[in-house]
């Protein structure tokens, strides 16, 4: 079964289009990529897939669930991390993954593993208010993966981390699919998409221009690495 | 279990030391001007302090010399002219006024010419409750004129009941109830001051808990935790209730803690009641007060119904501050009508005005149901209920759409 399913997807917002016919699947235990420039439409196409928006044409299937019809069983098998997303302030990081593990069972040992993945030490027990902006990414990091979702939906999940966070971020993303969870990320960040990514599709004014391996498209495209393939792809 | 989540979730972000402390201020604010106040009207209740110099050896200084010492409390006699400074100098710190009578006093109204006295008035500020003393010493220099004029018409042969000809039996007749011996006043009065605290209580909750619905979503926007929020498993109805529920806690806490100060500032104000409502059946059972209560509790709702719906305009905690405005003016509106005027004698266009604010029916409930006006009462709890339950449709409605993270309602299709 494809964990995501997109037919001919449209998004408009008014006069505007900004998906114009998207069509890829996910398949069940792989970590897929969406590449492009800012405004390509990748934010669109994961705000659809995690119920956040409403389809303007096409469909969208998640684990055979339709987002718009079936929303709320979709909401019981994803997670989704935006990119600029922030968490409650006056709580604490436990406090706060402990929240969110509520809806999902309120396990302990869900929070415990937010706890190991954050990896904030004492601080887990102060105010988020006072933490760094690289703090609260892990700590969100943390509450999208805890609950080992079927499906993460990860908006640029090493944003505003430094090189040694966003290692350990992306070795927490491939831990977590080892574990059975599948990943669909959007990412500037070429190398970490090389990286991380089985498949990627490269997007470009609301449509997929490219869909393949990295190793797929760097022989396709006689590149030497996915930057140069997204280089060649955009002139 | 998740609903109970959101509710804590709601009630510790919004109950800060930011949100508190101001309320806090407020209400020690109040509590220390009513203590003031209270201390003003306990002075006003006692007998005026004063001086009196008298240098007439008449009646009617003897008069003014008798009544000063009924009414109040004299602190200082003298019996020349140039006691008046020693006078004033003893009263400047604990006298109100000190009363010159010259020689001659008696002399000249028996002489049918107006008898001169002096007053010296001592201010010690220019307040409102700074003045109460000098009402009292006026009513006590009328009585004596009056006492004066009374001696001096009957000793010329006639009544003295001609200063005073008339003789008043008042029957004052509201809304088919007959009381005797009351004026309007007296009963406007007394009414408004019974029924004038639910509006107040009602005006101060709705800005409360309606300011927290809709700081809450301005919040949820300005911390870019509403994404994360609307993808969970839990029912979007489930949301918005948990937002209402866990704003009215926070809102319906701090009003509480408001109106602690501020009923004992009213407290300080309230004085003896003339006259018992309950004898002419102005009074409310235990019926009427779980009427009043649904009304309170179902007003709520509608207002932080309707503010979660306004709260979805917000685009961060500043625009969520203006968005207060609307809501503000509606609970205040209704309030200040209900104080100049009843529901029955507004013009039509009014009427419905005041019946369309769903805020308005707590607040004319209490004195609708003293004249048992239960259909104005049961129809303004349909009415409100109907209100309540559509905007918390809008507000689901508006939850399931694009319209919280786009600002658009309509679909592109």
């Amino acid at each position: 079964m494809n964990a995501v399913e997109v037919n001919e997807l449209v998004k408009k917002y008014g006069e505007f289009e900004a998906v114009k016919g998207v069509s890829f699947n996910v398949n069940e235990g792989e970590i897929f990529g969406l590449i492009g420039p800012n405004g390509a439409g990748k934010t669109t196409i994961l705000r659809i897939i995690a119920t956040l928006l409403q389809i303007t044409e096409g469909s969208v299937r998640v684990f055979d669930y339709d987002v718009e019809k079936e929303a709320d069983e979709v909401r019981k098998l994803i997670s989704y991390l935006p990119e600029d997303a922030g968490a409650y302030r006056n709580l604490t990081g436990r406090e706060y993954l402990s929240f969110i593990a509520t809806f999902f069972g309120g396990k302990k040992e869900m929070v415990e593993r937010g706890i190991e993945i954050a990896n904030l030490g004492k601080r887990i027990d102060d105010k988020i208010d006072t933490y760094s902006k690289g703090m609260i990414r892990r700590l969100l990091v943390a509450r999208a993966l805890m609950n080992k979702p079927k499906l993460s939906i990860l908006d640029e999940p090493t944003s505003g981390l430094d090189v040694i966070n966003a290692q350990e971020v992306r070795k927490i993303i491939q831990r977590t699919v080892k574990e059975g969870t599948t990943v669909l990320l959007s990412s500037h960040n070429m190398l970490e998409v090389e990286f991380l990514c089985h498949r990627i599709a490269l997007i470009n004014e609301g449509r997929i221009v490219e869909e393949g391996s990295p190793e797929e498209l760097k022989e396709k495209h006689d590149a030497k690495n996915v930057e140069e393939v997204f280089l060649k792809v955009m002139k | 279990m998740s609903m109970m989540a959101l509710i804590k979730k709601e009630v510790k972000e919004l109950l800060t030391p930011a949100t508190i402390l101001p309320i806090i201020a407020m209400t020690l604010l109040f509590g220390m001007l009513g203590n003031a106040i209270g201390g003003a009207v306990k002075e006003a209740r006692e007998k005026p302090s004063i001086g009196v110099v008298n240098v007439d050896d008449g009646k009617f200084s003897d008069i003014i010399k008798e009544e000063c010492n009924k009414m109040a409390r004299v602190i200082y006699n003298g019996s020349s002219k140039e006691d008046i400074e020693e006078g004033l100098n003893i009263l400047k710190n604990k006298g109100s006024a000190l009363i010159f009578i010259p020689a001659n006093f008696s002399e000249e109204i028996y002489k049918g010419r107006e008898g001169k006295i002096y007053i010296y008035w001592i201010m010690r500020g220019a307040g409102i409750m700074d003045s109460i003393p000098f009402g009292a010493i006026e009513s006590i220099l009328t009585l004596i004129e009056r006492e004066i004029s009374t001696i001096l018409v009957e000793e010329k042969g006639v009544n003295a009941s001609a200063l005073s000809p008339l003789n008043r039996s008042e029957t004052t007749i509201l809304k088919g109830i007959e009381m005797q011996g009351v004026s309007p006043g007296i009963i406007s009065n007394m009414i408004s001051s019974q029924s004038t605290t639910v509006p107040i209580i009602m005006m101060i909750i709705i800005i409360m808990a309606g300011g927290m619905v809709i700081s809450s979503m301005g919040m949820e926007k300005e911390n870019k935790t509403l994404e994360t929020l609307l993808t969970l498993p839990i029912k979007r109805r489930s949301i918005v209730i948990g937002k209402i529920v866990g704003s009215a806690i926070v809102g319906l806490l701090m009003a509480v803690i408001y109106m602690i100060g501020f009923s004992y500032y009213i407290q300080s104000f309230q004085q003896t009641l003339p006259l018992n409502l309950a004898d002419y059946g102005l009074s409310l059972s235990f019926l009427d007060y779980i009427l009043i209560g649904l009304s309170v509790f179902l007003a709520l709702t509608a207002a932080l119904s309707l503010c979660m719906v306004l709260g979805t305009f917000a685009k961060n905690y500043k625009s969520a501050q203006t968005l207060t405005l609307p809501v503000s003016l509606l609970a205040l509106l209704p309030m200040f009508m209900i104080m100049f005027k009843d529901f029955d004698t507004l013009p039509l266009a009014l009427k419905i005005i005041l019946f369309a604010i769903p805020f308005s029916h707590p607040m004319m409930a209490m004195r609708s149901l003293i004249f048992k006006d239960y259909a104005l009462v049961i129809g303004g709890i349909a009415y409100v209920t109907v209100f309540a339950f559509a905007f918390i449709a809008l507000a689901v409605y508006i939850f399931n759409t694009d319209k919280l993270l786009t600002g658009r309602i309509k679909r592109g299709k």
